[in-house]
Order: C-alpha cells, then sequence, then structure tokens
C-alpha cells in the first residue's frame, strides 16, 4: 500500500518523542541564553559584594574622598581612589589626543578621497592592527616607545604615562577609524553628489555635509575608544609603573585602576585582607567608570541619529 | 539676476582648491601613520626576536638563564585552554544566538538580552577576571586550574559569538525556512539540517575571531591567578597551567635585558598561532561563504 507524503507527515507529527524535543530545546536554549544575563548579574553582584565587604573596614567617605593610595603600608594603609583614577584619566587622556585626529582623519581619508583598491588594503591591516594584543602593545610601549621619548626628552623616567598613552592611543586608532567610517559610509551618497554638483570640493563635502551627518556615530566611536582605553590593563601594567600619584607629572611612574588589580593578583595578596577585597572596590569603580561610557555611546548613536 | 557671483567664485576657488589638497594630504598621512605604527610594530619584534627563536625555544621550559628560556609549558597550557574555551564559548553562543534568532518573541525581554549582550561586550577583560576569580577559583573551588580560567575566558568572548552567529543566522534567506516548513519539517528540524549548515561559515569565522582574541589575552589570567614559572605540562582541565601571554608578561616585566629578547621571541610564537588562526578563518569565509 502506497502512503502519501501527507500521511507521512501526520505520522511523523504524532511520534511522542519529536513532541517532546520540540518542547524541550526551547527551553533549553532559553536557559543557554540566560547564560549571558547571568554572566552581568554575576559581575554585578560580585563587585557589590566583595566592594560591601571593603567597606566595612575602610569607610567609603576615605575612598571617594581621600586623595592618598597607600595600600601596602604596613601601618596607616590609605585608601582613597583618586590617585589611581588621576593614573587612568592621564593615560586616557593621551589616548585620546593620539587616537581621535588620526583615527576620524583616516575614516574621512577612507570614506570621501580613498580609491576602492585602497580601501581594500587599508582596511584588512587596521583590523591586524585591532587584532594585536595588547601585551604586545605593552611590549612595544615598554622596550620602544619610552626609549625613543627618553632620547628626545631625557627627563623622561623608564615608567612613565607619555609612553603607554601614546600606545593606548595607537591601540584604540581601528576602533574609532572603522566604527567612524562606518557611520560616514552610510550617509546616502546623493547628498554628497549633490554637493559636489553644486561645486563643492571634497573636502567641503567631508567637512560640511558627511561630517555632520555621520557626527552622532563617530561621537560614539570616540565614547567607545575612551571607554577600552579606561579599561586597558596591560600597555599601563608593563610601561607606566605602579606609583599611585594624585598631581600633573606625566613624565614618572604612574597607576592606573587595572594596573593596581594586576599588582595585587600578581602579588598573591591573601584572601580576606583588605588589600584583597580593594582590588574590587576599584573594579568597581572602573566597571562603573567603563559602564557609564557604553550607556552614553549608545545613547548618542541612538538620539542624534539621522534617519535618511 | 545673477545668483552667483561668476568673479567672485573664480577668485576662491583656487584657494579651496589648495585647501581640498592640503586637507587630502593630512587626512592620507593620518592613515599611512597608522599603518606605520603597524610596519615599526612588527619589524621591532620579529628583528628583537628572531635570534631567540629556534626548535630549542619550542620545547624548552621557562628557565632563570635567558638563553635556556623556552615557551613549551606555555604553548602547550593555550592549547589546553582553547581546548576548553572553543567548546564551552561556541556551545553557548550559537545555543543563545539560535534562541534570540529562532524563538525568542520580539519584546522586551529579548530587547533586555540583546542589551546586556552589548554591554556585557564592552566590559573590560580585567573585570572578567575579577568575576573568574570569585565564581570559579573560589565558589567552585576550581583552584588556578585550565577549567577556571577557561571558563572565565569563555564568558569574556561569549558576546563576540553571540553577535557573529547572530548575524550568520539572520543571513540565512527566508525561502530556506519557508521551504523547510512547506515539506513539513518541524522547528527543530529545520534548525538542525537547514538554517545551522547554512550558518555553519559565518558561525565557525566568528568564533575563530573571537578565540584568537582569548588566546591573546593576559588580564584575566593573572587576576585568576595563573602561575607563571610551570617546570611540567598539565594532563588534564584540572591542573594549573601557563599560557602564552603569561610567559610574555613574565619575560617583559624581568629588567634584565636578554629577557626582552626571548620575550619578542614568545610574542613571534603568539603572532604567528595568531596569524595562523587568523588565516583559517579567511579560508573558511571565502571558501564556504555562499550568497543567497
Amino acid at each position: 500500500m502506497r502512503t502519501s507524503v501527507q500521511e507521512l507527515i501526520a505520522k511523523s507529527k504524532d511520534k511522542k518523542s519529536k513532541k517532546i524535543i520540540e518542547k524541550l530545546i526551547p527551553v533549553l536554549l532559553f536557559l543557554i541564553a540566560s547564560v549571558s544575563v547571568l554572566t552581568t548579574i554575576g559581575i554585578v553582584l560580585t563587585l557589590i559584594i566583595e566592594t560591601v565587604t571593603f567597606f566595612t573596614r575602610v569607610p567609603l567617605s576615605e575612598f571617594i574622598l581621600g586623595t592618598t593610595w597607600l595600600p601596602f603600608a604596613n601601618s596607616g594603609a590609605q585608601f582613597g581612589i583618586w590617585p589611581l583614577i588621576v593614573g587612568t584619566l592621564k593615560i586616557t587622556g593621551i589616548a585620546i589626543v593620539v587616537a581621535v585626529p588620526i583615527g576620524i582623519s583616516a575614516a574621512i581619508y577612507l570614506s570621501e578621497y580613498a580609491s576602492d583598491n585602497v580601501r581594500r588594503v587599508v582596511k584588512p591591516v587596521l583590523e591586524v592592527l585591532a587584532g594585536v594584543p595588547t601585551i604586545v602593545y605593552g611590549f612595544f610601549a615598554l622596550t620602544f616607545v619610552t626609549p625613543v621619548l627618553q632620547s628626545f626628552f631625557p627627563e623622561i623616567k623608564i615608567f612613565n604615562a607619555i609612553s603607554p598613552g601614546i600606545v593606548v592611543g595607537i591601540m584604540i586608532i581601528p576602533m574609532i577609524a572603522s566604527l567612524s567610517e562606518d557611520a560616514m559610509s552610510s550617509v546616502p551618497k546623493s547628498i554628497r553628489d549633490g554637493a559636489l554638483a553644486m561645486g563643492s570640493t571634497k573636502f567641503e563635502v567631508a567637512w560640511k555635509i558627511t561630517v555632520p551627518a555621520a557626527l552622532s556615530g563617530i561621537i560614539a566611536s570616540v565614547v567607545l575608544g575612551l571607554s577600552r582605553a579606561i579599561g586597558e590593563t596591560m600597555i599601563v601594567s608593563l610601561a607606566a609603573g605602579s606609583t599611585p600619584k594624585f598631581d600633573g607629572d606625566f613624565t614618572g611612574s604612574i597607576q592606573t585602576m587595572t594596573a593596581y588589580i594586576v599588582q595585587v593578583s600578581k602579588g598573591d595578596a591573601g584572601y580576606g585582607t583588605t588589600i584583597y577585597y580593594s582590588i574590587y572596590a576599584v573594579g568597581f569603580t572602573l566597571f562603573l567608570f567603563t559602564m557609564a561610557m557604553n550607556i552614553l555611546a549608545g545613547y548618542m548613536s541612538k538620539r542624534f541619529r539621522e534617519e535618511y | 539676476m545673477r545668483y552667483i557671483e561668476q568673479e567672485k567664485v573664480v577668485r576662491r576657488m583656487n584657494g579651496r582648491m589648495v585647501v581640498n589638497r592640503v586637507f587630502q594630504g593630512l587626512f592620507m598621512f593620518a592613515t599611512a601613520l597608522a599603518l606605520l605604527a603597524l610596519v615599526i610594530l612588527l619589524y621591532r619584534i620579529v628583528s628583537q626576536g628572531a635570534g631567540h627563536l629556534s626548535l630549542d625555544f619550542l620545547t624548552n621550559f621557562a628557565s632563570r638563564f635567558p638563553d635556556q628560556a623556552g615557551i613549551k609549558a606555555a604553548l602547550v597550557g593555550s592549547i589546553w585552554l582553547m581546548a576548553v574555551v572553543a567548546p564551552t564559548s561556541i556551545l553557548l553562543g550559537v545555543g543563545s544566538a539560535i534562541y534570540l534568532e529562532e524563538y525568542a518573541k520580539k519584546g522586551r525581554i529579548t530587547t533586555f538580552i540583546q542589551m546586556n549582550i552589548s554591554n556585557l561586550a564592552g566590559v573590560p577583560s580585567v573585570v572578567f577576571g575579577l568575576l573568574g576569580l570569585t565564581i570559579f577559583v573560589r565558589a567552585l573551588a576550581l583552584g588556578n586550574s585550565i577549567l577556571a580560567a577557561g571558563f572565565t575566558m569563555s564568558l569574556l568572548i561569549l558576546p563576540v559569538i553571540i553577535v557573529a552567529a547572530q548575524e550568520a543566522i539572520r543571513s540565512v534567506p527566508g525561502e530556506l525556512r519557508d521551504a523547510s516548513y512547506g515539506m513539513g519539517a518541524t522547528k527543530w528540524q529545520t534548525i538542525v539540517r537547514i538554517i545551522l549548515p547554512a550558518a555553519i561559515p559565518g558561525i565557525l569565522t566568528g568564533s575563530i575571531l573571537a578565540l584568537s582574541r582569548a588566546i591573546g589575552e593576559t588580564a584575566p589570567l593573572i587576576v585568576v591567578g595563573i602561575p607563571v614559572i610551570i617546570q611540567f605540562l598539565p594532563e588534564g582541565v584540572m591542573d594549573t597551567f601557563t599560557a602564552l601571554p603569561m610567559q610574555i608578561y613574565d619575560w617583559s616585566s624581568r629588567p634584565q635585558a636578554e629577557f626582552q629578547t626571548v620575550a619578542a621571541a614568545g610574542i613571534i610564537v603568539l603572532m604567528v598561532v595568531l596569524l595562523f588562526m587568523n588565516s583559517v578563518a579567511v579560508f573558511i569565509r571565502n571558501k564556504f561563504d555562499k550568497s543567497y
């Protein structure tokens, strides 16, 4: 007897095991998808719980108002976060000064001037630059950029803020360039052609048409770059030193929030000591900083996006 | 009436052309500067480290003496680490992506998960290290094992893999899906037999790129407490280990100048591994990329 396709399908649909699988799979996949949410919850809870323990030993006011970070002192250890924040801001500041002009210039060049052939070569190379591990950049800062800087400015010490700042800047160039370029490329060609037809030069098109239209995306890329610079760890751990300082000195050893966490982790501070808990308090501060930047970037690119 | 004053336009044209040329030069110069940075970086590392590269370097353990220092433990350790990270992160990443693209109803929860993923991607890696230290090393008592470090790294690259897998699944055309349903396939059958096979090149490419990020990450390993000086090879996932970037970090931070050469040699090994992984990713993308 020949069974029709319809009957086959009906028969297969009646199979119990199949029905159970079809019911179970979505549940299972939902559980898997919730891992990413659990990770966020885990990060926030971990940081909060251990930070609270830290604040049972060190007053909150000392942490957020204090300007001395002396965790390793035998007596009278002080935990004022500001020196670490200032160190982080020094690195971030230099990085932005390096990365923003170069990154945005490269983006303008790629989206407005470069031929397709040039773009096909340059974009993958920038991707390579983005894929270089940060430990490699750290090595580069310590063994190349610092000695080069020292040969021009002898007052610069082996560990300083300038060299790692510049290298963090180099590290975030590809990110700023490619995100800005994406924003500029999404400006419709018709608007550009209109301006060109009115006799604008390419520079005028870029400066008066493309950049203003893509501004939200460009700013978002810079803010994301900032966030990356704040969270960057290995470059500063290798090349910036480990001296938390609350001053405006760029030529000597400093310490950032991330570098402090690495210093303590490396030194194997005993579990349960105040120093152990302090890395969570610093980590939490770092988390708040980068979170604020990421939310700001998301808001910028949504709120001010021009729809064409 | 004339709207355009011809003479004024002509008079200003030269200046405008010059400005255009100058800025074109500046933009080009900036782009070249970024590329130059990469060239210098690679040149420095190769010229410093190439002399130390030898078969001995690959087969020796770490040593106090720079000329005997080798990368065996770190290389094997990194391979072990990947053996944990690859299955964990790809399983979690692809599972999440299938749920979000195929099952989840567009609504608040989905938007929330999606937003959460993009925020997670922006969390500094050192913070993931703190998570790993608390949850995997201490709470689950995995110690500074391959498993603890591997789980930490998996969570770190999870957002990247989810987004890549989502894009790959989304690019599978709807007609394939409809045809499958039309033939009486169930949803799960359609996903396993139609959608996943079509999306696998994209998923693999994205996953390999994410894994190449994990293999170069140092900060989470330091925070999780992975040691550097290891004179044996791990025999299971519960053993402790060291990894390429950890070893490079240790060599770079030593004061003796000779160890910088060793560090550069280590970096060459790491970069060759990365280059290999990236080539595989590009190969898969070019070989299996079907445009529908």
